[in-house]
């Protein structure tokens, strides 16, 4: 007979990951989360999460830092505010949920072949790039690192769109990428002031 | 009246129809529109999931430029740049240390920002800078017998709109019945249709495009107006797929702009009819589409 452990072990806790989580910008109203509910109970995609909002949550606030970042459910998240807009503490949850997902690119935590990270990632990428995005060109990007098997599928999708003139193959851009290189790199320096002793 | 114009990403590839009817339609009713020069990309919800100071620094950097290029509002038809755009100026206000990390990067770019742009959707704009009255008399082919959904989607109403409800709007209801159009009872005007899931994890994210085609289809409309890019593109291009799954749920999904357009007068060519997945048939018997 296989068993499996359902409950955690305080060991499997990582200390500090909610105080880290709760000092990115507007999520410090974590911590006055009251567990009732309500956001897995609007949230449109809760049926799909191996962890509900509320679940996440309380992880987060008891530092179950593998649990959260390896989960399907930040991913998930839509980013359609429903759960922000309807708590009844005010907590941001959708940009908890950001959060969560600059935090497990950071540290390369996320299930694997799934192919929103890797969205987010080859988006960001042509924008850095570019400045702007073309759509159809992200999409065979996106399909050539997650999937390939999925250009067969939707084969459909592409000829259509070549049919109503959607399908764009010049790369959009903008003129001075040079100076948004230079802000991008900026931001990864912060604030320009010396960095607070930790 | 005049406003900068922001069309993001998706108003120049996906979902250039709405471009191609908004700028008539605007012109239509006098409302002068400048693209705002050399913009770049909102970064959408794609980047602030990689890395939120810099998705901070790409928004801010339309913001500035449109600071720069006069006193106008700027108009932002996409929901997400709409939604990017105004979390950028909210958090630039409510938070020092992005305001630091933004302000530096943009001196790095010769740009300052001193948080006047007001970002506004053509919806706010039309109702209530144009105004309704306005644009009854530009109304020469009403949009009679037309049953329409209104589907406003997620990200323009919640949760930084300024001008309409968070779950029960209504500034496209008012609008479409201006234009003679039978607005249909809708109440999943808000609801999510999915986002980028519909290609990234289609059981979960086509199934809440369904739901919404479904119960379009159920309460007897003709056809959805959208005001997004990203829910057109759902609603409209997998038609096949979710037959496949669910069974058919057909019915056509034009933007807002595309609709005003046609109470205008203007032909459906160059309002981007042509480019729907499922063709919108015409006031009369015959297809407005090829």
């Amino acid at each position: 007979m296989e068993v499996r452990r359902t409950i955690k072990y305080e060991a499997d806790r990582v200390r500090g990951f909610s105080k880290e989580i709760m000092s990115v910008s507007g999520c410090d109203q974590l911590q006055s989360c009251i567990q009732c509910g309500t956001c897995s109970g609007t949230c449109p995609l809760s049926i799909y999460m191996d962890f509900s909002p509320r679940q996440v949550m309380a992880l987060v606030r008891a530092d179950f830092k593998n649990e959260v970042l390896a989960s399907k459910t930040v991913w998930l998240c839509a980013s359609c505010y429903a759960c922000t807009v309807e708590c009844p503490r005010k907590i941001r949850i959708t940009d908890i949920m950001y959060a969560l997902k600059q935090r497990a690119i950071k540290d390369g935590i996320y299930p694997r072949h799934f192919p929103i990270p890797i969205l987010a990632k080859e988006f960001s990428e042509m924008v850095r790039r570019k400045g702007r995005i073309t759509e159809t060109l992200l999409v065979m990007r996106l399909f050539l690192k997650a999937n390939w098997r999925a250009v067969l599928g939707s084969w459909r999708l592409g000829l259509g769109l070549i049919r109503t003139g959607r399908f764009v193959v010049r790369q959009e851009h903008i003129e001075r990428q040079a100076e948004l290189t230079a802000m991008l790199a900026a931001a990864n320096q912060g604030n320009g002031k010396p960095k607070e002793a930790a | 009246m005049k406003y900068s114009y922001f069309p993001g990403c998706s108003l120049k590839g996906l979902g250039r129809s709405y471009e191609e009817s908004l700028l008539p339609v605007m012109k239509q009713l006098g409302v002068e529109i400048a693209e705002l020069e050399d913009w770049n990309c909102c970064g959408a919800t794609a980047y602030m999931s990689v890395d939120e100071a810099k998705a901070g620094v790409l928004a801010a950097r339309n913001l500035a430029i449109a600071e720069k290029s006069g006193p106008h509002d700027l108009l932002t038809p996409c929901s997400a740049c709409y939604l990017v755009l105004n979390k950028t100026k909210h958090n630039l206000e409510d938070f020092p240390d992005i305001r630091d990390t933004v302000h530096n990067a943009l001196r790095r770019g010769h740009l300052t920002y001193s948080g006047n742009t007001k970002v506004r959707h053509p919806l706010d704009v039309l109702v209530h800078d144009v105004g309704l009255e306005a644009i009854k008399q530009k109304v020469v082919r009403p949009l009679k017998g037309l049953k329409v959904a209104p589907y406003y989607g997620c990200q323009v109403v919640r949760p930084y709109s300024t001008f309409d409800d968070a779950w029960n709007p209504t500034t496209m209801d008012r609008l479409l019945a201006a234009l003679g159009a039978e607005v249909v009872h809708y109440p999943l005007k808000t609801k999510c249709c999915g986002g980028s899931l519909t290609g990234t994890v289609p059981e979960a994210g086509l199934r809440l495009t369904y739901i919404l085609l479904k119960e379009a289809v159920r309460r007897g409309a003709d056809v959805i107006a959208t005001i997004c890019p990203l829910c057109q593109f759902n609603l409209d291009a997998y038609h096949d797929q979710i037959d496949r799954r669910w069974g058919p749920a057909r019915i056509p999904t034009v933007y807002f702009t595309q609709l005003m357009g046609l109470a205008f007068g203007l032909p459906a060519r160059q309002l981007g009819l042509q480019r729907n997945f499922i063709p919108m048939k015409a006031l009369g018997t015959e297809r407005a589409t090829v």
